[in-house]
């Protein structure tokens, strides 16, 4: 069973690819919200409504008009085990909120799981594509040549005014939530960060971050969107994210090289100790190794590191996550049993790969 | 959605917040986040973003304007009750969007700042939009002939309409 290969692989064969500035961006990600007039939304479904917009939805895969994806691969929710529906969750392939649902949901993936169909979601359909590095645009291009696909088969609901109809009045219009992912530390380190959040916020973006107890972001990555879904055309909202997120790259990758030439010696040293640490540590907490993780990264973007392999913390990022571990690991684990087998295979993969 | 601190503008940071295991969300504005000079205010309590796009819709506290006339307290099509909807945020079927309509523009106007879509549109359903349109302007043409007693050339835009509509029902 293929649905197996999704589950136990920590890297998205998307990740693998070195995608254009993917020494700043981690991914690009273009979601679109669409569903059939006919049927009440998801929230509002009986469990024959529900199934009937599975199986309609499905039926565009299973008869081959998603052919250009090549084989893809339907999964229906009810076939995973809980920790299989937790590792879709950390690989971003579902969200938590269709793992947790019961409402005949279903999943259709592209085999290097670039395009993910997640059915009976918010809304009936949701087409999402991820792009690894900086391909927002060609994201969008992906995203709505499968719209297009299910447009020919269903009827949507639209509406000459509001556009496309969504469950959230949040994503009403074009139904597009579009977002780079951004590792940006020396933003962070070099205090410039605020500054450009705000900035960013002015030109109707949003700005995520993940925080842990301390003051820096966990693992200084931050996910820039559009806030706004209605009144501004697809290309608007693309082109708005695009050239903002530019901007972000270069003072990025500005700040990187002040940071080279100004402060070398102290940059390689807070380097230096993280790969130390992460490669020494017998304990190590989720907060911690992705800010060790991220001081990595960072280390061999500059040249400070020429020994680690990139393609190897992508992958720790993600693999060092509560539900991966779970699985690599075998059962069920306390919260210290975690801490434990995260130092563990963060170091096992850094000796064996360096 | 509104910003959590001021209660004001909207919220355009959103951050996720973990404590031993626990997840928060919080949505601030960005002149709350520059006054306090930093991103990161204190802990809060947990909500959904749900929550607070409720808290925007105001539907318990009385509103001397919006209450002149009220509208429909229920969608006809799916059941969803207004209450419902300020409650979760979300609408249960499309028809909701023209049930709650009179309220929804208001939203909407705060969410994105526009009431009208400009976007992409199905080529099915924008299909039957443009023979509508077209359905529209014949009528209007044909009632001018009848009102200038040219019955004739009305009698062929009334063939014309009906071909259109009978396309329109298939
Ligand atoms: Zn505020
Ligand atoms: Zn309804």
């Amino acid at each position: 069973m293929s649905k197996r290969k999704f589950v136990k692989q920590a890297l998205s064969q998307w990740m693998n690819g070195v995608g254009p500035d993917s020494d700043v961006v981690i991914s690009s990600r273009v979601r679109i919200a669409r569903n059939i007039r006919s049927l009440p939304f998801p929230m509002m479904s009986d469990p024959s409504q529900s199934l009937t917009v599975m199986e309609q939805l499905l039926g565009v895969a299973e008869n081959g008009r998603l052919n250009g994806l090549g084989k893809v691969e339907q999964v229906r929710l009810t076939e995973l085990t809980e920790l299989e529906k937790l590792v879709l969750v950390e690989k971003h392939l579902i969200s938590p909120s269709l793992a947790n649902e019961s409402r005949n949901g279903a999943l259709i993936l592209s085999p290097n799981e670039d395009i993910s169909v997640m059915i009976n979601e918010e809304d009936h359909l949701r087409i999402q594509c991820l792009c690894s590095g900086f391909q927002v645009r060609e994201a969008w291009d992906a995203a709505s040549k499968i719209d297009d696909i299910f447009e020919e088969q269903v009827d949507y609901a639209f509406d000459e005014k509001h556009g496309y109809l969504t469950s959230c009045p949040t994503n009403v219009g074009t139904g597009i939530r579009a977002s780079v992912m951004m590792h940006l530390p020396a933003l962070v380190i070099t205090g410039q960060i605020n500054r450009i959040l705000s900035a960013v916020t002015q030109v109707g973006l949003a700005v995520r971050g993940l925080y842990g107890e301390g003051s820096e972001a966990t693992g200084n990555l931050f996910q820039v969107s559009n806030q706004i879904t209605l009144g501004q055309s697809e290309q608007e909202i693309i082109e708005n994210l695009f050239q903002v997120a530019r901007q972000m790259i270069e003072h990025e990758k500005s700040a990187r090289s002040k940071l080279l030439t100004e402060s070398r010696t102290r940059v390689e040293d807070r380097v230096r100790r993280s790969y130390g640490i992460l490669s020494h540590a017998i304990i190590i907490d989720s907060k911690e190794a992705s800010q060790r993780l991220s001081d990595m990264r960072l280390g061999v973007h500059l040249g400070l590191l020429p020994e680690v392999n990139e393609l190897v913390l992508n992958e720790l990022l993600v693999s060092t996550q509560p539900g991966f571990l779970q699985q690599a690991f075998g059962e069920a684990m306390s919260p210290e049993d975690r801490d434990r087998s995260r130092a563990e295979l963060i170091r096992s993969r850094l000796v064996t790969t360096s | 959605m509104q910003c959590q601190e001021c209660d004001k503008r909207l919220a355009t940071l959103h951050f996720t917040k973990i404590v031993n295991g626990e997840k928060t969300e919080l949505h601030i504005c960005e002149s709350c986040a520059r006054e306090k000079g930093e991103l990161i205010p204190g802990t809060s309590s947990g909500f959904s973003i749900h929550n607070l796009l409720s808290g925007l819709l105001d539907l318990e506290s009385p509103n001397p304007n919006s209450m002149a006339k009220p509208p429909a307290a229920k969608c006809d099509t799916c059941g969803l009750t207004y209450t419902q909807f300020s409650k979760i945020g979300r609408f249960g079927c499309s028809h909701c969007y023209k049930q709650f309509a009179e309220r929804l523009d208001p939203l909407l106007k705060r969410v994105h700042g526009n009431t009208v879509h400009v976007g992409k549109v199905p080529k099915r359903a924008g299909g039957r939009l443009k023979t509508k349109r077209e359905i529209d302007r014949l009528k209007k043409e044909m009632q001018g002939r009848i009102e200038r007693e040219d019955f004739e050339s009305a009698a062929e835009l009334r063939d014309r309409i009906r071909e259109l509509e009978k396309e329109m029902s298939c």
